[in-house]
């Protein structure tokens, strides 16, 4: 039990009663407490780094096992374990912070508390809101929940990856192979293309005359040059790639029937991966976090919110201008946010951040590919510092692109190692 | 130098009400604690910067910026920071190299 978990009625009574004893003044008193939502790449990372200044942090995270995105596509291609996957909360309270498992409902800014189920509040300072994405159920006709495991979308690491892995492996050889990409912006924006490139090459090795057919609702995507010219050379005959130009938006699904509809034509599907638009977690929209957008608006020195005070978002939920949603992206964030909010708890203004991102993708096991940036506030956004940043080359050596799969694999044990080892 | 690093740690003790453990010396400059999201283990492909010295790790940088040395990415990173963000982060990493 955290000891900032209180009763409401308690708080409430507390607050009712306050007369002489006004709430600053017995915060003022306190350590001041940071609580934090959400134990993603975002969330955890900060909360390590808050730790390691010495400032008191509770973690609020609804589950206990973490399931990381970045490589679940080589679970879906059949040669990765999702235990590869998973990490526990153990490495954080040895660190020092107070890790709360329960789903945090709603934030109430002008009271500075956290709701839990039930009558539980957690008080705090400073807020971090990394909620992650939730998918929008209500923007595809025809995609909700319980279309989802028929046609996974397999966005969010767990059960639904290991639901995509099961159909490809249980298809016939033959059968095609469908899925759907939506416009941006939405969680790492190259990883619809490492999964199709990643699932074309299982079929080409295990279902050859099967095909794999991706319905695109744009026409440009990230590192799309480097996955376009290795499609040509690796997958000629296993991958289709339709563009909003050519028809490729989906505008309905039926998952019953197992058909992916675009404006000019139906596709059966075998197989169907369906991913759909998303938003900030529910509880930025149930707080009042998210804008019309349906992500969440931030000043790009301190990530602080700029429809509530006190509260900082990172990580996939934020409107973070240039930078991609990607762990990478959101661990560099945290570690900058961390720094902001131990800042701004002494009274200080926060310092101007330089951020950088790095986004391996896989073509193939032993091919990989990337992207880089380099971040720094402007106009209120982050931008790209100019004449940093780029893809890898085109037509590099395939030891270039050898070598490039072997940092993407390194990169991976290193971040979740800092994270959560 | 080495006068002015202590000046600017006892400052630090005063005005930090928390003392940090990890961050305790300076203050990070922007940029450098993004760095832990590659490098870290001892172990790993990509090089674990402990105990590299700071001129080690920023002339390692304005070699990747130049094109000097060659490289899959740090090329594109290395562009991004002009010579005196380099040499401060340079110097941050020599005194944090495993902080998170």
């Amino acid at each position: 039990m955290s000891p900032r978990l209180t009763r409401r009625s308690a708080l409430a009574g507390l607050a009712a009663g306050a007369g002489v004893f006004a709430a600053p003044a017995v915060l003022a008193q306190a350590k001041p407490r940071v609580v934090i939502v959400g134990g993603g790449f975002a969330g955890a990372t900060c909360a390590r780094s808050l730790a390691a200044m010495g400032v008191a942090v509770t973690l609020v995270e609804a589950d206990q096992r973490y399931v990381a995105c970045p490589f679940s596509n080589l679970v879906i291609h059949g040669t990765r374990d999702i235990a590869q996957q998973t990490f526990g909360y153990d490495a954080l309270r040895a660190a020092g912070v107070d890790v709360v498992f329960a789903r945090a409902e709603r934030i109430e800014p002008e009271a500075r508390r956290v709701l839990l189920p039930g009558a539980d509040a957690i008080t705090y300072d400073r807020l971090v809101l990394a909620p992650g994405i939730d998918m929008r159920f209500d923007a595809l006709p025809g995609y909700d929940s319980a279309a989802a495991e028929r046609m996974p979308h397999a966005w969010k690491a767990g059960a639904q990856t290991l639901l995509l892995r099961k159909q490809l492996e249980a298809m016939d050889d033959g059968g095609v192979v469908v899925m759907a990409v939506p416009a941006n912006p939405y969680r790492c924006p190259p990883g619809p293309y490492e999964r199709a490139s990643l699932i074309a090459h299982y079929l080409k090795h295990h279902k050859p005359k099967s095909k794999l057919i991706v319905l695109d609702s744009k026409d440009t995507f990230s590192k799309q040059k480097l996955f376009m010219a290795a499609w040509q050379e690796l997958y000629p005959d296993h991958l289709e790639w339709a563009p909003l130009a050519s028809g490729g938006k989906t505008v309905e699904v039926d998952a019953r029937e197992m058909t992916v509809v675009t404006e000019f034509s139906r596709h059966k599907a075998a197989v169907a991966n369906v991913i759909p638009p998303q938003r900030a977690g529910a509880i930025a929209q149930a707080s009042g976090l998210a804008d019309r957008s349906g992500w969440c608006p931030i000043d790009p020195v301190s990530f602080e919110s700029r429809l509530a005070p006190n509260i900082h978002v990172i990580g996939d939920a934020a409107i973070a201008g240039a930078m991609p949603k990607s762990a990478f992206a959101a661990n560099a964030q945290a570690k900058h946010c961390a720094l902001a909010v131990a800042t701004m708890l002494r009274g200080e203004q926060a310092p101007s951040p330089k951020l950088i991102n790095t986004c391996y993708s896989l073509v193939a096991p032993d091919y990989g590919i990337s992207v880089a940036g380099v971040y720094q506030p402007a106009k209120g956004l982050l931008a790209d510092v100019e004449g940093a940043g780029g893809t890898s080359p085109g037509g590099a050596t395939s030891e270039f692109r050898a070598r490039e799969a072997i940092y993407a694999d390194a990169w991976f044990k290193v971040i979740t190692d800092g994270v959560y080892g | 130098m080495r006068d002015c690093v202590i000046a600017v740690a006892a400052t630090l003790a005063i005005t930090c009400s928390f003392s940090a453990a990890a961050w305790s010396q300076t203050a990070p400059p922007a940029g450098a604690t993004a760095c832990s999201g590659c490098h870290g283990g001892r172990d790993s492909a990509m090089p674990s910067l402990q105990g590299k010295s700071a001129s080690d790790i920023e002339a390692a940088m304005t070699a990747y910026r130049t094109g000097a040395r060659e490289a899959t990415v740090m090329d594109r990173i290395a562009k991004g920071f002009g010579d005196s963000e380099t040499r401060a982060i340079a110097e941050w990493l020599a005194q944090n190299g495993a902080a998170r």
